[in-house]
């Protein structure tokens, strides 16, 4: 126990703000190539025991790196996120590096282009540091699922980080990068975050483009950024949000100004929080830091709602059906023809679609492909997939008619803190229910944040999802940003 | 809903899926799958006759509210592509033009 906590002292370190380092970078006090030399120097330092990078882009970094320096000895305009080194999940394609999904199939996959997210942050003068791990296809809630090992929590390297975007999370948490791009399709951003105490967003689905992104439930995936505090967090997703012309499902609609918002005074909103939320399952320590959080919330003005969102319960068997549904079509396109592994023992066309695949992916993955398979076959279509589809509007529908009455939504992210490595690896059922929390507004559609709410008596971070109606990121950044004040005043 | 998995539709499934399961990884499948088919079955507490299922976050609000999701069709207008040597590169086995996989038809 001693060397854990000592380990953890050396490894949690907090970023600069993007804000303050954007001004010495503007300013000339701080060199944008000193800066990633200083992340990679740390990485180099970290990597080794937490194993959050995958590959890293060095050459590529350090060239952006240069550009950013050179344009703010002319004095020419920066980008919002000139020289702020970033992280992103191996999931997204970045070109030049390995996309590997946390997969063997894909092992040494060099894509050739950068997904809309990965494009944004590079405008907007990121320096990309390189590829992060997850598990495998963002199927998993513990990043224990990856063909490249398992992510450590840096709070307490024995724990799990939180998946699918393990790596993502820890990366921030270890300051190995001041932020990250992950992805959620049950709760693959949010979790991760709470159990590794940094902030993450699920946005709107349609606010952020996922073209470049390897699909896993299409009908629910998305991409959002992790950062060190609310308003680095809002700052990446207003890079990241609009319209692509290349992803059919990303909206049109005009993007909020997310910092503006969560500079706004929480004072007379009023907060929803769900009985359901709180009830069997729910750790006490979990249960305690967030109810301070909420008193935090009443005590700066806002009003507190006991609502009920009753079909709750019903979350994760809909969610397990339609993700595995849309996941075993995406995952029919690796086959050993255009990409990733073929198997050497095929002796025919058959034979290399079954051997490079048995061969490629891991049991998670054959799991999650035969349980899409099941429910989507002749016989048992309208008793599961279309029986799912049912409830997730009645889910979806429940949460619409609580944002008519409430600004937001508030609960705990995760039932329990991180828990330790190997602890739920043989019963998928038990980590699927890792996701209780978080599933149902990745079926609604709905946005969220979770923010840093306390810990638990062993340290542990506990996270406060705040959800908000479709498009209300900025209500859920403001709220979010509240909790944090308050957390950080209480601290101090 | 029927639950129950038997090996030979943990076969028939693993074949329409394109998985060639080893021997051993069989029964692991076949009683994750019915452990998760028995927690699924609880939807079947909910009667949902008449409710239209929701195959899309934009199928969710009433014609009127628009959520923003592919309200315009994109310009059918010529893009650059992908460059083909940069794909090709990609490929397990490729001719430069085409993918190449093993032979389809036995002669």
């Amino acid at each position: 126990m001693k060397d854990t906590t000592e380990m953890t002292e050396t490894l949690v370190e907090k970023p600069e703000s993007i804000a303050v380092l954007r001004e010495g970078i503007a300013s000339g006090s701080i060199s944008a190539v000193q800066l990633a030399e200083e992340y990679f120097a740390r990485i180099a330092a970290h990597n080794p025991l937490l194993n959050v990078y995958l590959s890293l882009t060095r050459q590529q970094a350090l060239e952006q790196a240069e550009q950013v320096d050179a344009a703010a000895a002319k004095g020419d305009p920066l980008g919002p996120l000139a020289g702020i080194p970033v992280g992103v999940k191996d999931v997204l394609v970045m070109q030049g590096a390995p996309a590997t999904a946390g997969s063997a199939i894909l092992k040494d996959y060099y894509p050739p282009y950068d997904a809309t997210s990965v494009a944004r942050l590079k405008m907007a003068g990121a320096v990309m540091l390189g590829k992060i791990n997850c598990d495998e296809f963002a199927m998993g809630s513990s990043n224990e699922n990856s063909a490249y090992g398992p992510v450590r929590n840096p709070v307490d390297p024995e724990r799990v980080p939180g998946g699918s975007s393990g790596g993502s999370a820890a990366a921030v948490a270890a300051n190995l990068a001041v932020a990250t791009l992950g992805t959620d399709t049950g709760g693959s951003i949010r979790q991760p975050a709470s159990f590794c105490g940094v902030v993450g967003v699920l946005p709107t689905y349609g606010r952020v483009s996922r073209y470049g992104l390897i699909a896993f439930a299409s009908s629910l995936d998305r991409v959002g950024p992790f950062a060190a505090n609310v308003r680095d967090a809002a700052e990446v997703l207003g890079v990241l949000a609009g319209y692509d012309i290349n992803d059919a499902t990303s909206s049109a609609r005009p993007v909020d100004h997310y910092i503006g918002e969560t500079e706004k005074s929480v004072a007379g909103l009023k907060i929803g929080i769900p009985e359901e939320y709180f009830a069997e399952g729910l750790d006490s320590e979990v249960r305690a830091a967030i109810e301070t959080g909420i008193d935090q919330l009443q005590a700066a003005g806002c009003t507190i709602k006991k609502i009920s969102l009753k079909h709750t319960k019903y979350a994760v068997p809909v969610y397990y059906l339609v993700a595995t549904a849309e996941a075993s079509a995406n995952l029919a396109r690796f086959d050993g023809v255009r990409y990733g592994h073929r198997s050497e023992k095929a002796t025919n066309l058959a034979s290399m679609y079954k051997l490079s695949r048995e061969e490629g992916f891991g049991p998670e993955v054959k799991r999650r492909i035969l349980l899409g398979t099941y429910a989507l076959s002749a016989g048992y279509y309208d008793a599961y997939y279309k029986k799912a589809q049912q409830v997730r509007r009645i889910l979806a529908q429940e949460f619409l008619t609580a944002f008519s009455d409430v600004d937001a939504i508030v609960t705990p992210t995760a039932p329990t803190a991180a828990f330790k490595l190997g602890e739920k690896t043989d019963d998928p059922l038990a980590m699927y229910l890792a996701d209780i929390y978080t599933v149902t507004a990745s079926l609604a559609g709905i946005c969220g944040v979770t923010v840093p709410c306390g810990a638990t008596s062993a340290g542990l971070p506990v996270g406060m999802q705040v959800l908000a109606a479709h498009f209300n990121e900025g209500m859920a950044f403001r709220v979010a940003q509240a909790v944090e004040s308050a957390q950080v005043s209480k601290r101090a | 809903m029927s639950i129950g998995v038997s090996m030979e539709e943990v076969e028939r499934v693993a074949e329409l899926a394109n998985l060639d399961l080893a021997a051993d990884e069989k029964p692991c499948m076949q009683r994750d799958l019915n452990a998760i088919l028995e927690y699924v079955a609880h939807l079947n507490e909910l009667d949902t006759a008449g409710i239209e299922p929701m195959a899309q976050v934009s199928d969710l609000l009433d014609a009127g509210a628009d959520l923003g999701h592919g309200e315009a069709l994109r310009v059918d207008a010529l893009r650059p592509s992908l460059d083909r040597k940069l794909v090709m590169e990609e490929a397990p086995e490729t001719d430069g033009a085409f993918f190449k996989t093993p032979k389809v038809i036995e002669r």
